[in-house]
């Protein structure tokens, strides 16, 4: 079968030394076994994320990811851009639906986009990788390379919210997606399809500013996945990963719990269901531990 | 007589009738026990071979009474229509072979259940005969129309697109009534197809007033004759005969023959003096009646305020003003449209005075109800009206015209809002005359000291001018259910009133809107022309459509007790010079509540009749007391009750070996004497089931199944007196869509029955 | 306040709804709103609004300008979209309070001390300066944005969640000194620059 080709936009965080850089090792070998090859945008830019609104106003942060876009289909033509990070996809999708409504703004956009000499044509669709697997792999595709079925391993399915809304995965409902549950069960191991905290928000960038609020949410999205007798939670967002994993300490400090939830991405479930070294899962890059996937790589 | 009957039974052994049961004892017993002298079996009774089978024994064998035994008398009502007999159904399918399983330890029983009804069918039919003709039908097409407005003048216009000549009678010197006072209308369709949420999109906006080519039309129909200034000042007669008498403000009388009525009397302005804490003594406060005449004089131009004719900046619309309050003085309901008149007006505003003219519209819960409903609403928030929760509790004169203090219910806090001027949603009250019943009705239950009271009320109270000056016994005008709008069924019925003949439409009959009005009217004039023509053929109206049958009585046996007279929910009886009743047939549903309520049982319809169900009661077998087979009669309304039943059996429920079904018209029809006859006869629980009575009531003939609740009150006496326990008969309201509660109301007579033991009347 | 802002409250005196509409982000869907609160009962950080999204909708229509601009509200947006795709009346709900946050940031009158509007800037200026974040100095940043003192004591709270971080790769100290950035810096900042002009011009035209 033809290698899959997709102009990728990988975003700040999953950068090298950056907060999900062992999101991207996992994806890049989950790649490899799925024969998707990823054409990474030549000199993207930050998109902003959901944080940029206050310090730039509407046009400003819509050039961000308009210049993305717009190199994109200079340098990568014909190919649809993915997304690995939430934010990343929901603010260029949202710059690419919002340009396409309004035509004003999109022609203050090209002017502004004119001054690097770029123009924006804006007609790429936009996916997260999510998309690509479910709707160009597909769940068969996606469980006939397992190699090392993720048996006995328990784990909470955690969409969290901007891969979940406004947009979402076709299909899937807001209110209780299931395609994190459908791919846990592909790979092997037991999903929790009532996990009701799958939506709910880790507090998105307010884990910065806002830690005590957002802790409490957070709180509530690991307890929850205890009280289902989780091993662990996936996630398809860096944000959420982040967020769940790293409070942890201070979570259990400030609430007396005792939290010890590894916190991974679906491509590192992925990278040690289709038989990879822990290395190549990045599981190296997990703050606690998954120590199931740990000793099933090793084996 | 009795030698011109010929009875003839048929039994139809299709649908699994043959294979469940004993055909061939069924025969036996319609034969032996049912009497009839010949009874045929056929494989397939309702096809074409099965009804040739009949039709031959009435056309060559004379049959003059048919007991047909097959499917539910609701099933294939086409197939056995034999409108030149007497006939009876037993209710094999429904009644029988579905309702019980099919099995050996069931055989006995049902098999015997079956029995019974081919005795109860036999019966009925022994007691039965067919309709005729009273005689005194004929076909009278004229339409009275009272009231000009949009109802009255759509009512006149759609009758004569019928080809039925109308008489339009209107009290003032021009048609057209309030509507013709309006700038504009409420859009009467929603936004088009495909049109989403979004701030920019096309949504409903008021529209032309399209009242004055009503009235030309009108004014142009050959059929319509317009009767302008005058009032109807006498009816009396029945559909078909009634005789009008319709009197110009000069005083000259005409008199017109007149098939059936509608009456479209409107409504009125609430009177805004009862809320004075509203301001209705500030200039600057309009009704909402009153921005209607300011709108329309500044034509498209800027709406200016009545106080110093200023071009109004800033206006408030008060919304609910003295409606759905229990305040004294206030209105009990809400009229439902006055948000919809405050959006309209609020987008006068914005058109009129500008896009800057601050428009606020103060609600207490939003309605838009009608075909532009939330689209005209999101018309109205797209236009930058400002849409507030808010509990208004004064208008208070000062500042610049007016200040509203309100609570902003979402806010939570108290507010004064400045406004050039202020709009108050004021109600629409029903022109309805007299209601003949307020006086009885509303004093059940009231104390003596009570109803001196109301006595002395009603003689300060002003008096209401009749509106159609009915001359019946049991009052002048329309009935009415609460709060002076007309009587109906609402959702079966919308139309009927419980005069027969005499069809409410408009704001007479609840708060509308022209659109609503519209669609009323051409409802209420397609049942008055159908009351002619049914008239006309001395056939019923809804819901025994088609019945030739009416009633009549033994005079040597009635008392004069009256009580026919005044339980007719129809107001169908009047009396004659020597005090005996005067049943008016074209008036008549055949309901049978005068029926159940004749206590020397005089009163019979020739199809339905004390003996008929009497005796079908007593041709059931009645096992003895130590059988263990006990037996419970249920009566159950041919509207609701016995419909669910059969749809029960429809859907695999099964329904109790015990029970033997009896369909009545109505429970209004229900006489005691049924009941204790029963009792006497060894039943050993008997269920009455009917529709939901009160206020909301669902019963078919409005007053019936209240009318059998209270004389069944009294049959605990009865029961008393016999020293039967009184659980043994129960009355249940059942809906139509009650599958599986009527069933298990039935078994829980079975429990009853287990409980106290079997009647000991068994012989 | 600015002689400008001051102009405008007089100017939009009884129509804060109009300036809203015209100055910010998606405020023309402002009056739209149908109050039915499903907003505020899907916020998940719902408690912590002074004024959930419903109320907020209200008193825009009300003409609380000062109050709502210098709420601490729309600051407490998660940009968790629930509200969005609840919304009956579908009003992009998360862009207005971004929106509406912005335009406070814009007229200067931010609670004091707001940490999310804090961090917002520090985010947008950080992104500005390579054109992609570093977020290393973003969190040191962030976590002096407070002052001096109030940094250190943050930094130590702080300072295990860093070595978790470095540890695994996921946080690298040598970022300090350059770190990620595009190459074609000059353009980016260009287009940017363009953007922003273009932005305040279009506004100034309502009075912005």
């Amino acid at each position: 079968m033809a290698k899959r080709e997709y102009s990728f936009y990988p975003g700040c965080s999953s950068q090298k030394g950056a907060s999900s850089s062992n999101y991207l090792v996992s994806v890049q070998t989950m790649c490899e076994e799925l024969d998707i090859q990823l054409n990474e945008i030549p000199d993207w830019n930050c998109c902003s994320a959901s944080i940029g609104y206050a310090g730039g106003g509407e046009l400003p942060r819509l050039a961000l990811s308009a210049r993305n876009i717009a190199l994109s289909e200079e340098h990568n033509p014909g190919q649809e851009i993915v997304a690995t990070c939430a934010a990343c996809w929901l603010a260029t999708r949202e710059t690419q639906e919002r340009l396409q409504h309004d035509q004003g703004l999109l022609a203050e956009t090209n002017t502004a986009l004119a001054e690097a000499g770029l123009t924006l044509k804006n007609d790429a669709p936009i996916k997260h990788m999510a998309e690509v697997l479910i709707q160009d792999i597909g769940y068969d595709a996606i469980g006939a390379k397992v190699k090392k079925p993720l048996e006995g391993i328990k784990i909470a399915g955690y969409v969290g919210c901007q891969t979940n809304r406004p947009f979402g995965i076709a299909g899937e409902s807001y209110e209780n997606p299931k395609y994190l549950d459908k791919l846990v069960e592909t790979l092997g191991a037991d999903s929790i399809p009532d996990y009701e905290k799958k939506v709910q928000c880790c507090g998105g960038a307010l884990a910065f500013s806002e830690p005590e609020k957002s802790q409490v949410m957070i709180k509530g999205i690991i307890e929850a996945a205890y009280d289902h007798g989780a091993d662990m939670i996936v996630t398809p967002c860096p944000v959420c990963q982040m967020n769940v994993e790293v409070y942890q300490d201070q979570i259990n400090a400030t609430h007396g719990t005792k939290f010890k939830m590894p916190v991974v991405y679906y491509s590192t479930l992925m990278a040690v269901a289709y038989g990879r070294s822990a290395k190549d899962a990045a599981l190296n890059g997990q703050v606690i531990p998954a120590k199931q996937l740990e000793a099933l790589a090793g084996k | 007589m009795a030698d011109d009957k010929k009875f003839a039974g048929f039994i139809c052994t299709g649908c699994g009738i043959g294979e469940r049961l004993d055909a061939g004892q069924l025969e036996t017993t319609a034969k032996r026990d049912g009497k009839m002298a010949t009874c045929q079996q056929h494989e397939m009774l309702c096809s074409k071979e099965g009804v040739q089978l009949i039709r031959d024994a009435i056309d060559k064998d004379g049959a003059t009474h048919v007991m047909i035994a097959a499917c539910s008398r609701r099933a294939k009502v086409e197939a056995f229509s034999f409108t030149d007999v007497a006939m009876s159904r037993a209710n094999l399918r429904e009644g029988v072979i579905w309702a019980r399983p099919e099995n050996d330890d069931n055989q006995e029983t049902t098999q015997e259940m079956a029995d019974d009804y081919i005795r109860m069918a036999c019966a009925e039919v022994k007691y039965m005969n067919k309709p005729k003709m009273s005689g005194e039908q004929a076909l009278n097409k004229n339409i009275l129309v009272v009231g000009g407005g949009v109802t009255g003048m759509t009512a006149a216009l759609e009758t004569a697109a019928a080809g039925f000549p109308v008489h339009l009678v209107e009290k003032t010197g021009a048609l057209g009534g309030w509507a013709a006072k309006w700038h504009k209308r409420i859009p009467g369709r929603a936004a088009a197809d495909g049109v989403g949420n979004g701030t920019n999109v096309d949504l409903p906006m008021p529209m032309d007033n399209d009242v004055e080519q009503m009235v030309a039309a009108v004014e142009a129909s050959e059929l319509i004759t317009v009767h302008l200034n005058s009032t109807v000042t006498k009816t009396s007669g029945a559909p078909g005969r009634f005789s009008v008498d319709i009197t110009t403000e000069s005083g000259s009388t005409a008199t017109e023959n007149i098939g059936a009525i509608v009456q479209a009397s409107g409504w009125k302005e609430f009177d805004a003096s009862a809320i004075p804490s509203l301001g209705s003594s500030n200039a600057d406060v309009v009704s909402n009646v009153e921005l209607e005449a300011l709108a329309k004089a500044a034509g498209d131009g800027p709406i200016k305020r009545p106080s110093d004719g200023k071009e109004v900046k800033s206006v408030v619309f008060v919304q609910n003003a003295g409606q759905a309050s229990t305040a004294e003085g206030h209105l009990p309901y809400h009229s439902g449209i006055g948000d919809l008149i405050a959006i309209k007006q609020a987008i006068y505003f914005k058109a009129q005075n500008g896009k800057d003219c601050d428009t606020t519209i103060l609600f207490d819960n939003l309605r838009t109800p009608g075909a532009a409903g939330e689209d005209f609403y999101r018309s109205g928030q797209q236009q930058m009206v400002i849409f507030s929760k808010g509990q208004v509790g004064e208008v208070t004169s000062g500042g610049n015209g007016a200040t509203v203090s309100f609570k902003d219910l979402i806010l939570d806090e108290e507010v004064k809002l400045e406004a050039d001027l202020v709009v108050l949603d004021l109600g629409m009250v029903p022109n309805s005359g007299p209601d003949p019943y307020a006086a009885n009705e509303s004093q059940e239950g009231m104390t003596d000291e009570e109803k001196g009271d109301a006595k002395a009320a009603a003689e300060i109270a002003v008096p209401i001018d009749s509106i159609l000056n009915l001359d019946y016994r049991q009052g002048s005008d329309l009935p009415q259910l609460k709060w002076g709008f007309t009587d109906s069924h609402f959702i079966c019925f919308p139309y009927e009133t419980r005069r027969t003949g005499i069809y409410a439409a408009g704001p007479v009959r609840r708060p509308m809107d022209i659109k609503q009005a519209q669609d009323d009217a051409t409802g209420a004039a397609m049942k008055a022309i159908q009351a002619a023509v049914n008239a006309g053929q001395g056939s019923a109206a809804h819901p025994r459509v088609g019945d030739l049958s009416y009633p009549s009585f033994r005079k040597e046996g009635c008392t004069q007790c009256k009580r026919c007279t005044v339980e007719c929910p129809f107001g169908a009886i009047n009396e004659d010079e020597k005090r005996y009743p005067m049943f008016n047939e074209s008036r008549c549903r055949r309901c049978g509540t005068c029926m159940g309520a004749c206590p020397v049982r005089v009163i019979s319809f020739e199809n339905y009749s004390i003996d008929s169900v009497g005796q079908q009661i007593k041709a059931v077998d009645i096992p003895d007391e130590f059988s263990e087979k006990p037996r419970i009669l249920v009566m159950a309304c041919e509207n609701d009750a016995y419909p669910a039943l059969d749809q029960a059996a429809m859907s695999g429920q099964e329904i109790s070996p015990w029970a033997r079904i009896i369909p009545v018209r109505c429970l209004g029809s229900v006489s005691l004497s049924w009941v204790t006859d029963a009792m006497n006869s060894g039943y050993d629980g008997i269920i009455m089931m009917g529709c939901q009575r009160g206020d909301d009531y669902q019963c078919h003939f409005v007053r019936g199944s209240t009318m059998a609740a209270e004389r069944m009150a009294k049959v605990g006496d009865t029961l008393s007196t016999l020293n039967l326990e009184p659980e043994r008969v129960i009355v249940h309201e059942v809906a139509i869509t009650d599958i599986e509660r009527a069933p298990r109301l039935i078994k829980d007579m079975e429990e009853v029955v287990e409980r106290v033991g079997m009647s000991p009347f068994k012989f | 306040m600015s002689d400008m802002n001051k102009a405008m409250v007089e100017k939009y005196r009884n129509s804060f709804l109009s300036e809203v509409e015209a100055n910010v982000e998606e405020g023309e869907w402002v009056k739209m709103c149908m109050q039915c609160g499903v907003c505020a009962g899907s916020c998940p950080l719902g408690d912590a609004w002074e004024h959930t999204p419903q109320k907020i909708f209200m008193m825009i229509r009300a003409g609380k300008r000062d109050e709502v601009l210098a709420s601490d509200s729309m600051w407490m947006c998660t940009s968790c979209y629930n509200c969005i795709v609840r919304c009956p009346r579908e009003l992009p709900i998360t862009h207005i309070m971004h929106g509406l946050a912005h335009y406070a940031k814009r007229l200067g009158i931010v609670p004091q001390g707001q940490p999310t509007a804090k961090f917002a800037q520090l985010f947008w200026d950080n992104l500005i300066k390579k054109g992609r974040v570093n977020e290393l100095k973003l969190g040191l940043s962030l976590y002096f944005m407070n002052g001096f003192g109030e940094g250190i004591k943050t930094s130590l709270k702080m300072k295990d969640i860093g070595l978790g971080m470095v540890k695994t790769k996921r946080m690298n100290p040598m970022e300090m000194l350059g770190g990620h950035a595009v190459k074609d810096l000059s353009g980016f900042q260009k287009v940017i620059k363009k953007a922003q002009e273009l932005e305040e011009a279009r506004l100034a035209k309502h009075g912005a």
